[in-house]
């Protein structure tokens, strides 16, 4: 189909999984000199979708070079945490992706032969989204896709394969192979959002290092007819899967999400095929309550995974984001959740850059930054991979013991990693926090993504704090705003002040004792609402200085 | 707090004949399983991760 014709009303019945998009001859394959566009990004997955979309509501307009026709091939990222609903809300497409996805709570430990320990969640209330929602990655991108389709700002140019890089001093020369053969195209900047085996990466002939795990794991997505609530089951060393760790997670559309380890022995050709893979499900299904259930396969794949990342997320006027920069393994959700918390981190820098308000210096912040989040990710990545497949005797020897000793004792609960489910990165130590000068309390330091909390609007209608922050820059100010904040200096970027229990209100207080506030407070927010300052008290000059810190402008 | 190294236990010999006998009759594989409980249920009782370290560094020998 068309690319167009994805924005029309009634898109909804498209088949995501099915869909191809036409190739189209763009005027830029037949200009004299190669065209030049400020931001080309190549990858039209999760990624590079939510870095397109976050620029073009931004002005800049993007070209997203992408060398296949369709979207995600199998359901592969299910699970999407709170602060990734967070941004898809901020790219206008948060409603469907909560609205499609399961949400989850309960999850279930069994070790051997029975259950050790089942916990709740337990989300906090006061968040307009869930701790996590399950849904299939081709949705998520199908989702992406309808919404960069409506922006005029945004052209995504299917089989267009990146086959040649240069770096020069203001701007990257791209060469791109289509079906009517290559053209040049020449870009400010080029976010690499390529997946795994980045070919911007290959061109540019850099690495991506690490620790690769020695195993297979088998998904299988299975359709079943039962209805059953969405919980997370895990097993480790099941007795129908001896020496083995096994998932089931829930997905909508009555597809179930069975995640096998097999060893690093398997044949990954052999284990693939209907025949290997029916089997072990009957035999998971006959070790719970849906024995005898009938299902039908609806995906499978076998994987191994690393631990890696690139040194450098910035080389010149190439920026890496997602799978392209860093690696993690599925344990934990932090592969695809991570990605677009680059494009969150990248879209608004990038923009500031090219509109002039900010130096070329706040981009190497993306890379400080997501460099650091990257590290968090890929430890505790490691360290639950780790736990579920024990790399020596005597680590599956305490792991074993861990998981005895849960079954009766609850700090031996907290012991148990099969995951530690995707959390984002507090940027502690960057450098466009403005460092606390007051005392504050709890986990709206600088460098924090901001807490939502229930607030209410003028008229009293019930809101969110998240969806009432700006574009720009944020000052949140407990109680009235005062008049010498009027004139801040946003450098180009809005500034939007917001009086708590004036411009909104705080009814259950929650908002008050998530950022510690009292009167007078004063938390200002990046456009990516991070907090990135906070005063018992704030002047005009204090919020400029914080504002120019955050922008890299001194 | 540091790891107290001093001589602390309430009644030494009646602990170590405790602990020998806790191992009685097990097959290796079982002793070394009923350790790592042991090992367990001790760390958490401790909780503070730096005397946690210290004796994990005085066990591996790296403290003079």
């Amino acid at each position: 189909m068309h690319w167009n014709e994805l924005a029309r009303p009634g898109a909804d019945a498209v088949d995501y999984q099915k869909v191809v998009f036409d190739y189209e001859r763009r005027a830029d394959q037949d200009a004299a000199t190669p065209a030049r566009r400020p931001v080309a990004i190549v990858g039209a997955g999760p990624v590079g979708l939510a870095l397109a979309i976050d620029l073009a509501q931004r002005g800049v307009p993007v070209v997203v070079l992408d060398n296949d026709s369709t979207l995600s091939a199998g359901s592969r990222a299910i699970c999407f945490a709170k602060r990734t609903l967070e941004i898809f809300d901020r790219l206008g497409c948060g409603d469907r992706v909560a609205g499609k996805g399961v949400s989850w709570n309960t999850g279930k430990v069994f070790f051997r032969d029975q259950q050790v320990y089942s916990f709740d969640l337990l989300p906090e209330t006061g968040h307009a989204r869930p701790a996590f929602v399950n849904l299939q990655q081709y949705y998520v991108e199908g989702y992406l896709a309808e919404r960069a389709a409506a922006l005029p700002l945004v052209d995504v140019r299917w089989r267009n394969t990146v086959s040649g890089a240069e770096q020069h001093d203001d701007h990257v020369m791209l060469t791109i192979d289509t079906p009517d053969g290559p053209y040049r195209l020449a870009a400010d900047y080029v976010a690499a959002c390529d997946g795994a085996r980045s070919t911007l990466r290959r061109l540019l002939g850099l690495e991506s290092r690490g620790r690769t795990f020695k195993d297979r794991f088998l998904i299988a997505d299975v359709r079943m007819r039962h209805e059953a609530p969405a919980e997370r089951w895990f097993w480790f060393d099941p007795e129908f899967h001896r020496n083995q760790s096994v998932l089931l997670h829930r997905q909508p559309d009555g597809v179930w999400r069975i995640d096998f380890q097999l060893g690093w022995d398997a044949d990954p050709e052999e284990e693939k095929r209907p025949e290997r893979i029916l089997p072990r499900v009957r035999a998971l299904l006959a070790h719970s309550a849906m024995k005898d259930v009938d299902f039908e396969l609806e995906w499978a794949s076998v994987y191994t995974f690393s631990c890696l990342r690139m040194d450098s997320f910035r080389h010149g006027r190439v920026l890496f984001a997602g799978d392209a920069a860093h690696g993690v393994s599925p344990f934990g959700a932090r592969g695809a959740n991570s990605g677009v918390q680059d494009a969150d981190n990248l879209a608004w820098k990038l923009a500031a850059v090219l509109h002039g308000h900010a130096p070329d210096a706040l981009l190497e912040t993306y890379a400080r930054e997501r460099e650091f989040a990257a590290d968090e990710n890929i430890r505790h990545s490691t360290r639950a991979t780790d736990f579920i497949t024990p790399k020596s005797s005597i680590s599956r020897v305490f792991r074993d013991a861990v998981l005895e000793l849960a079954k009766s004792h609850p700090f031996a609960r907290t012991l148990v990693n099969s995951g530690r489910l995707s959390t984002p990165a507090t940027l502690h130590g960057s450098s466009l926090n403005s460092p606390d000068v007051d005392a504050f309390r709890g986990a709206m330091a600088p460098g924090a993504p901001a807490a939502d909390a229930p607030v209410t609007l003028p008229d009293g209608t019930p809101s969110w704090l998240l969806s009432q922050l700006g574009a720009g820059f944020t000052v949140l100010v407990a109680g009235v705003v005062p008049d010498v904040l009027k004139d801040v200096d946003g450098h180009g970027l809005d500034v939007r002040l917001l009086g708590v229990g004036t411009d909104i209100g705080d009814p259950s207080g929650l908002l008050a004792q998530r950022y510690d506030l009292r009167p007078g407070s004063t938390v200002l927010l990046r456009p990516d609402q991070h907090v990135c300052a906070r005063w018992r008290a704030a002047d005009a000059a204090r919020v400029n200085g914080a504002i120019r810190r955050a922008l890299a402008l001194h | 707090m540091h790891l107290n190294t001093a001589p602390n236990l309430e009644s030494p010999d009646d602990f170590y004949e405790a602990l020998i006998d806790a191992h009685r009759e097990l097959s290796t594989q079982a002793s070394e399983a009923l350790n790592a409980r042991l090992v367990l249920l001790l760390a958490n009782h401790i909780g503070s991760q730096r005397v946690l370290l210290e004796a994990l560094d005085a066990a591996r020998g790296t403290v003079r």
